[in-house]
């Protein structure tokens, strides 16, 4: 009987709450909590044993890094745990000046010490960071992580005294402030880290990221965290401009079925979606125009070729599959989400302007395929397209099929694999053509160049040439920013002359998000620094 | 019955045994690991993972050093995917799975044997055929469908009902209903059968010969018998209840079980996946055997029998 009666309370007192008139949004907002979609459970918040964006926006209110996101413009960064820095002639050797008052959240200093500790930690094999490489700009870095060296002290980083970091790179690099923005060069506590592992440096995972254990110098601290459910942060009263973070917490939901997450928001659940599935944005834009955004974000997705086999490793063959999507009708029919069509890999953004290297062309595409000898579309061998077994890539699957068909005469199949196996098959070169994307890290054009180096990891299709490897290496000694930039506009010509990938469109991401949050502009690599967000008052 | 509860629980943990072997070598062929993602990862690292998670060593080392760890020390290991003890991860999920199973099956007794035995009792009346109507569309329409429209038709015009969400009780009423409503039909038609097969036994006849009231023929006469089906039927449909529905807790973002079984799969991480089956396996094993229990409680021959 008493257990009858308390579930009545819970659910009166439940009821009561919940007929106030105001939403779990209202409330939230009142109390200048942020409520976020982050789409998944993320995979843990060691800044240097994650890669993914959703792991990102929560590592980003934790931790900050030498240099951070301006709030609305791209390509700026703006003083973080550094006050100030420096770089010499040529870009190569940069010194960071770290700002005396900024502490850890347990009130230690934060010092060059700690970052040393960080970069030492993240290039440590044993610890299997999966992003280490993105430090590989310092000098030595690389050659200390492959263990062709144990001694630290031959990687350009150095600790000038508490308060002043000097960083060696192997090459100019004129953009460092951009990449330092970047979590993998976020500092971790070296103090807390090695309490949790017993004084080692490479042990991951020893709970030093838990809740109530977890020690950042971002403008928020963890509060709580359960699985599937949300994890919780709150104001650190400690940050160095605890003056300008306007939110009292944030509260990341892992809403993983993105149409959930849309009536969450129409239900006044949520104050901003991670996402907006492309049948929702045409009822979202209608119903709620002022909420609902698209923007350009940092990403190409493209179709891979695996050169290694006939008849794809003849570029011609590639190209005329390439000259054969219609873009804007694949944007408009099938995507619907204001997507750009992309007429190279490398995004447009700040000074890089990308050469117009593949466009709609059916009729060069049909001289092109019988130059290759496939005059007679019929003897086209079969080959196989395949995409992951998620819903907009079996539309684009077959919107790509179609065109080839109508415009070539060439058929050509759609297999789907579950995730897992899809990333397999890509990985083993075991497919003809397959559905990918890939999203910039920073901005700069290398983010979407880099990856196409004979045998990366992340190249995929067989592909590698010199010339251009060449040109991606002359790149990091020029000294002059704008001619760096049109070498790299030539290894983006040879990249798209050969076509190992065949660019669709450049990404947008298109989300809901509620009216009362400011401070939330684009960006075109969507990490918005929490720090500037703040609810509009009921005055305003 | 001391000596069947034994034996069936020697049993159980003979199926367990077959099952955790069968899952172990199963998902070890499947294509990819844990460490396969979009982004690639050096060799180097890939290398230290492996060795971290003991997958470096051949699969029948790996099975058995996990089957030693599994019984010696009851550790199921860390998720290479998730980063935490498998343990730990199971322990957060099984409350709200637990408490949405069981919501779910009141819902399918409240529903479905009400239901089941007014139709036995009015065959072939309209409200029999009304009722197994509707039995039929509650096997045919899937939670996908039923849930977004208790969603949107629902939840968004009744303010103190959520969309989605496991904050307070009123969170678990449409959950409940979505997951409810399938075995509350199975309930429904098992329950009627039951009832039909028991009311047309000669001791019913006789009873009624003898004037006991209509009411008193079912309640004390019929129902123990004629619910025995859906009895067996329940120990089973529980287990499946709570260890968690995939469907059902993304669309009202519910932090359970059925998540991992299916997350698990798509990305290789069998810690997790045999966590998540051995855990599943425990509890079909457990509440088979209370089904059982309850049913030589309820019928005095197999009560005799054992």
């Amino acid at each position: 009987m008493r257990v009858l009666m308390s579930l009545f309370l819970v659910l009166a007192g439940a009821l009561l709450v919940s007929c106030d008139g105001r939403t779990a949004a209202d409330r939230a907002a009142e109390a200048g909590i942020l409520i976020m979609g982050n789409s998944s459970e993320p995979k843990g918040l060691d800044s240097q044993l994650v890669t993914g964006v959703l792991e990102s926006n929560i590592i980003r209110s934790l931790f900050e890094g030498l240099c951070t996101e301006h709030p609305s413009k791209d390509g700026v960064a703006l003083p973080g745990a550094a006050e100030r820095w420096e770089a010499n002639d040529d870009f190569s050797v940069w010194t960071f000046h770290l700002r005396p008052e900024g502490v850890w959240s347990d009130g230690v200093p934060v010092t060059a010490g700690d970052f040393l500790f960080s970069y030492e930690r993240i290039l440590t094999a044993s610890l299997g960071s999966d992003y280490a490489e993105m430090l590989f700009y310092i000098k030595g870095a690389e050659e200390f992580y492959k263990r062709e060296t144990d001694d630290f002290s031959t990687v350009g980083v150095k600790a000038l005294d508490d308060y002043t970091l000097e960083i060696t790179l192997r090459g100019s690099l004129p953009f460092l402030p951009e990449i330092t923005k970047h979590y993998t060069w976020y500092p971790v506590p070296r103090h807390v880290v090695l309490e949790y592992s017993d004084g080692k440096i490479d042990v991951p995972f020893s709970g030093w990221t838990q809740p109530g254990n977890l020690v950042c110098n971002g403008p928020f601290l963890l509060k709580s965290w359960r699985i599937n459910d949300h994890i919780e942060v709150v104001k650190n009263p400690r940050y160095w401009d605890a003056e300008t973070v306007q939110l009292n917490g944030i509260r990341f939901v892992p809403v993983i079925n993105s149409y959930t997450e849309a009536r969450m928001f129409f239900d006044g659940l949520l104050h901003i979606t991670y996402t907006l599935p492309p049948e929702l944005i045409p009822f979202a834009n209608e119903h709620h125009p002022e909420e609902t955004r698209g923007e350009l974000y940092l990403g190409t997705r493209f179709v891979r070729f695996n050169v290694t086999r006939p008849p794809l490793d003849n570029p011609k063959v590639r190209r005329a599959l390439a000259l054969t999507i219609d873009r804007n009708s694949l944007i408009d029919n099938v995507l619907q989400g204001g997507q750009m069509p992309a007429y190279g890999m490398v995004p447009p953004f700040g000074d890089y302007e990308t050469e117009h290297a593949v466009d709609f062309d059916p009729a060069e595409a049909r001289r092109l395929l019988a130059e290759a000898g496939f005059a007679d579309p019929s003897e086209f061998p079969r080959i196989k397209l395949l995409t992951a077994d998620r819903d907009v890539s079996k539309r684009m699957a077959e919107a790509y099929q179609g065109m080839w068909k109508e415009h070539l005469g060439i058929s050509i199949d759609i297999e789907q694999k579950e995730w897992t196996s899809y990333q397999n098959a890509m990985t083993k070169l075991e497919y003809d053509l397959v559905d990918g994307g890939w999203i910039g890290d920073y901005l700069d054009p290398t983010t979407f160049l880099d990856m196409w180096i004979g045998g990366g990891g992340n190249n995929r299709t067989g592909w590698a040439s010199k010339e251009f490897e060449a040109a991606l290496r002359q790149s990091e000694h020029v000294r002059d920013p704008a001619a760096r930039l049109e070498v790299l506009q030539k290894a983006e010509r040879i990249l798209m002359s050969e076509l190992p990938a065949l660019p669709i469109y450049w990404y947008t991401t298109n989300y809901l998000i509620d009216r009362r949050v400011k401070g939330w502009s684009p960006l075109l690599l969507n990490n918005h620094p929490y720090k500037w967000v703040s609810f509009q008052t009921a005055a305003e | 019955m001391f000596r069947f509860v034994i034996q069936r629980l020697l049993q159980g943990l003979v199926v367990l045994l077959v099952l955790y072997t069968l899952s172990f070598f199963l998902i070890k062929t499947l294509p990819g690991d844990a460490f396969t993602g979009e982004r690639a990862i050096s060799p180097e690292a890939v290398a230290v993972l492996k060795k971290r998670f003991g997958l470096d060593k051949n699969w029948v080392t790996q099975y058995g050093l996990r089957l030693k760890r599994l019984v010696v020390q009851q550790d199921l290991g860390v998720s290479p995917k998730k980063n935490r003890e498998v343990a730990l991860i199971l322990r957060q999920s099984f409350p709200p799975s637990v408490l949405l199973g069981l919501n779910a099956l009141l819902v399918a007794c409240a529903i479905g044997i009400p239901l089941g035995i007014l139709s036995a009792v009015r065959k072939n009346t309209w409200f029999d055929y009304a009722a197994m109507g509707f039995a039929m569309i509650g096997i045919c329409v899937a939670a996908f469908i039923i849930g977004p429209l208790l969603q949107t038709q629902i939840a968004m015009r009744i303010p103190a009902l959520k969309v989605a969400g496991w904050e307070n009780p009123l969170d678990w009423i449409l959950p409940a209903i979505t997951l409810g409503l399938a075995p509350a039909a199975y309930l429904a038609r098992l329950t009627r059968g039951g009832m039909l097969e028991i009311l047309n036994q000669d001791f019913v006849r006789t009873a009624r010969a003898k004037g006991v009231p209509p009411m008193k023929v079912i309640t004390r006469h019929t129902l123990r018998g004629g619910l025995l089906p859906s009895v067996a039927f329940l120990g089973p449909a529980f287990a499946t209840l709570i260890s968690g529905s995939f469907v059902v807790e993304t669309i009202f973002q519910i932090p359970g079980m059925g998540r991992h079984f299916i997350d698990a799969t798509i990305d290789r991480d069998e810690f997790l996946l045999l966590g998540c089956v051995l855990y599943y396996g425990f509890l079909i094993v457990l509440l088979n055997l209370v089904a059982d229990i309850i049913q030589a409680i309820l019928n005095p021959r197999l009560r005799e029998s054992l």
